[in-house]
């Protein structure tokens, strides 16, 4: 796929290339090469800082290190993880989407009653969901390519619309899980247990790692993907490099939104039953964010990997089931993933300042 | 007396569990999960639970969601409790039917699952609720209002119904037609508050339970009857928004009977100062000191906890407080509702 790419996509990687070996070489010495690798790897930092975790909480209690709870993390994880996967996408180009969440609650919401109010099979509803997801994502897309307006309001806005037309849509009645079961099975799919050696896992978590694995790729070794950097990086410089920039804003919110349908499925799954006043329609968009920025995705765009979101929700994971098996008040994990935050932009600053 | 009865009922199962708790000695430990941890109903509740916890040398955790509708968070900590091996888990859910597959899940693994407070759809899905009956609570509240106006005023009353939300939660429901069928009003279905013919009734709305709501619904009922007599409110936060409305739009709030529900510190000084008439009190503390009681039963014996006689749950109990008691209807003093409130 890279072989045939045209000749202005080779340049922006080239360029890039040359500004990490200069970089190599200004530096030196013990902290130089520390800077140097983070640098190269920005995800290095949320990693070591899950390692830390991991170990430290297991040696509080034991029944952290148990395969079971780790899988638990992913499971637990895994809707803000797909959220994130969104929020990271519309992040890299500069942008910020606080819909999300609503969008998410609101597919479900949609699955939901095109399957009981008017009795369309459920496999149906999925798609249509998913599409209505996309279409969500494409008008946050089109206000901000198009119109130019701040991607904050833009969507500050269509949160507030698509959270009140969930809530009118849905009569806000929730969905029982005992009816989905017997009636359509197939919004559940993502719940489903499966176990390899010994531990059990959902398909949901699956999904979620499926997800970083595509996204992460697409965005490392696609054409696409190098553009959606170059937007983010410098929008004025990635069209004069002949980028089509407001096709690839669109395009990226699009695929934010369809995103977001796939979370709301697995969220479907996870939860069992759909409910129109799932707190991630209000909370879901800080979740995301935070995962990115403690992923090392910097807020001005063009910087940043998937793997790293993915570092991040997974920190977040980690710090809250394992301050709880800690026995710690819940006010502990807030507190931390706040000072998590603060420490993940400042360490991200310390990396930039390098790339000069 | 119907009230000493029940809260006879609780002592003596407290004192109950209290004796078996002495045979067992290995460690024990529960779970108590919230909607919320500011609202001071469970703060209660958890002051409750851990006074329980140290009683019977239970190893207690606490979680709870972020507002009321967090179901997310709570469905995370009954997974934490799991993963971390809980005897029981005492829950207030927050959304019922969004929690039921993680509720079955724990109960499958051998954790004994306790709802306090809101019972779950079918009630089942829990091995028991500790709750209040909020039935018999509006009831109280209804033969109240009825029998302080006499034979020929109640014929008369005009009633306003101020609610939670549009979407009944049952404890509304169940408090709402307690009420009105304490009141003599024939109810058409039970699980419906506002589809009454009654003309007595001149409308029902919806104030969140909150002062603002509760005075936003007031006049919005004023509007359509400047004659409103008997107000029944969900609880004292929406009754008291309902006496600020009053104030302000030219209806003498003395002169109309005000009802409530619930029995927070806040809303018996409301009692105290005239602002509400009656109000059923309900007992969090209990429920969650039953609860934690109930998990190391379980946890020592296996034996898990039964209902109330001739209840699907097991009553915790509540008792009308008022300074003006009427014959017929069972009630305490503000002065005795003061020292069993809570917030």
């Amino acid at each position: 796929m890279a072989a045939d790419s045209d000749s202005y996509e080779e340049s922006v990687r080239t360029r890039r290339e040359e500004a990490v070996a200069e970089f190599d070489a200004h530096e030196s010495g013990f902290i130089g090469t520390i800077h140097g690798i983070l640098h190269k790897y920005p995800f290095l930092v949320p990693l070591m800082v899950i390692i830390m975790a991991i170990i430290v909480f297991g040696l509080i209690n034991p029944n952290f290190w148990r395969v079971g709870t780790l899988s638990l993390i992913l499971q637990q994880v895994g809707i803000v993880g797909i959220l994130g996967i969104a929020q990271a996408l519309v992040i890299i180009t500069a942008g910020i989407d606080l819909s999300v969440g609503a969008m998410l609650v609101f597919i479900t919401v949609i699955m939901g009653n095109f399957s009981f109010r008017y009795g369309i099979p459920a496999e149906i509803s999925i798609v249509i969901g998913l599409a209505a997801g996309a279409l969500m994502g494409f008008a946050n897309g089109w206000m901000v390519a198009r119109l130019r307006l701040p991607p904050f309001i833009v969507t500050l806005g269509t949160w507030q619309i698509i959270l009140a037309a969930n809530y009118i849509y849905s009569r806000n009645e929730t969905i029982r899980s005992q009816d989905i079961e017997a009636e359509a099975g197939a919004l559940q799919f993502w719940g489903e247990i499966f176990s390899i050696g010994g531990a059990r896992a959902t398909y949901g978590v699956v999904a979620f790692l499926s997800l970083v694995a595509v996204v992460a790729y697409i965005l490392s070794s696609t054409a696409w993907g190098r553009h959606v950097y170059a937007v983010g990086d410098d929008k004025e410089a990635a069209e004069l490099a002949g980028v089509n920039t407001d096709k690839v804003l669109i395009q990226v919110y699009t695929v934010a939104g369809l995103l977001c349908g796939i979370a709301a499925w697995v969220a479907i799954g996870r939860f069992g039953a759909i409910s129109p006043g799932a707190s991630t329609g209000i909370q879901g968009n800080i979740q995301s964010i935070t995962a990115v920025v403690i992923g090392g995705i910097s807020l001005f765009g063009g910087r940043g990997s998937i793997i790293g979101m993915f570092l991040g929700a997974l920190t977040v994971g980690v710090f809250e089931m394992g301050l709880r098996l800690a026995g710690a008040d819940a006010q502990w994990t807030f507190l931390l993933i706040g000072v998590l935050i603060i420490a993940a932009v400042t360490v991200d600053q310390w990396i930039r300042k390098v790339s000069g | 007396m119907k009230k000493l009865l029940t809260l006879g009922a609780s002592a003596a199962a407290l004192a109950i569990t209290a004796t078996s708790a002495m045979a067992g000695s290995h460690s024990v430990s529960a779970c108590l999960i919230t909607k919320t941890e500011t609202n001071p109903f469970f703060v209660k509740m958890r002051e409750g639970a851990q006074q329980a916890a140290e009683e019977q040398n239970v190893e207690l955790s606490t979680f709870s969601g972020k507002f009321d509708t967090d179901f997310e968070s709570q469905i995370t900590a009954i997974e934490t409790c799991v993963a971390n091996g809980a005897d029981g888990i005492l829950i207030t859910p927050s959304i019922p039917d969004s929690l039921v597959s993680a509720v079955n899940s724990a109960r499958d693994a051998g954790v004994l699952v306790i709802a306090l407070d809101t019972p779950f759809n079918p009630i089942d899905v829990a091995d028991m609720t500790f709750a209040t009956d909020n039935f018999e609570a509006g009831r109280l509240a209804g033969a109240w209002a009825r029998a302080t106006l006499g034979e020929e005023g109640a014929a008369n009353a005009k009633i306003a119904g101020l609610n939670i939300n549009p979407a009944q939660p049952t404890v509304g429901v169940l408090r709402n037609q307690g009420f009105m069928h304490g009141f003599g009003i024939e109810l058409n279905d039970p699980n419906r508050w506002g589809d009454e013919d009654d003309p007595r009734i001149v409308g029902n709305d919806v104030s969140e339970g909150n002062p603002e709501g509760g005075r936003k619904a007031m006049e919005n009922l004023l509007a359509i009857d400047q004659d409103i007599n008997v107000v029944y409110a969900i609880n004292e936060p929406a009754a008291s928004g309902a006496w600020e409305a009053m104030k302000a739009m030219g209806t003498d709030p003395d002169d109309v009977i005000i009802t409530g529900v619930d029995g927070g510190c806040p809303g018996v000084k409301d009692v105290e100062a005239g602002i509400i008439d009656a109000t059923s009190q309900q007992y969090p503390l209990l429920m969650a000191k039953l609860g934690v009681e109930a998990i190391r039963t379980f946890a020592d014996t296996g034996e898990k906890p039964q209902p109330t006689e001739g209840k699907n749950f097991f009553d915790t109990g509540v008792a009308l407080i008022t300074d003006k008691p009427v014959d017929g209807v069972p009630s305490i003093s503000v002065a005795e509702g003061l020292e069993l409130c809570w917030g």
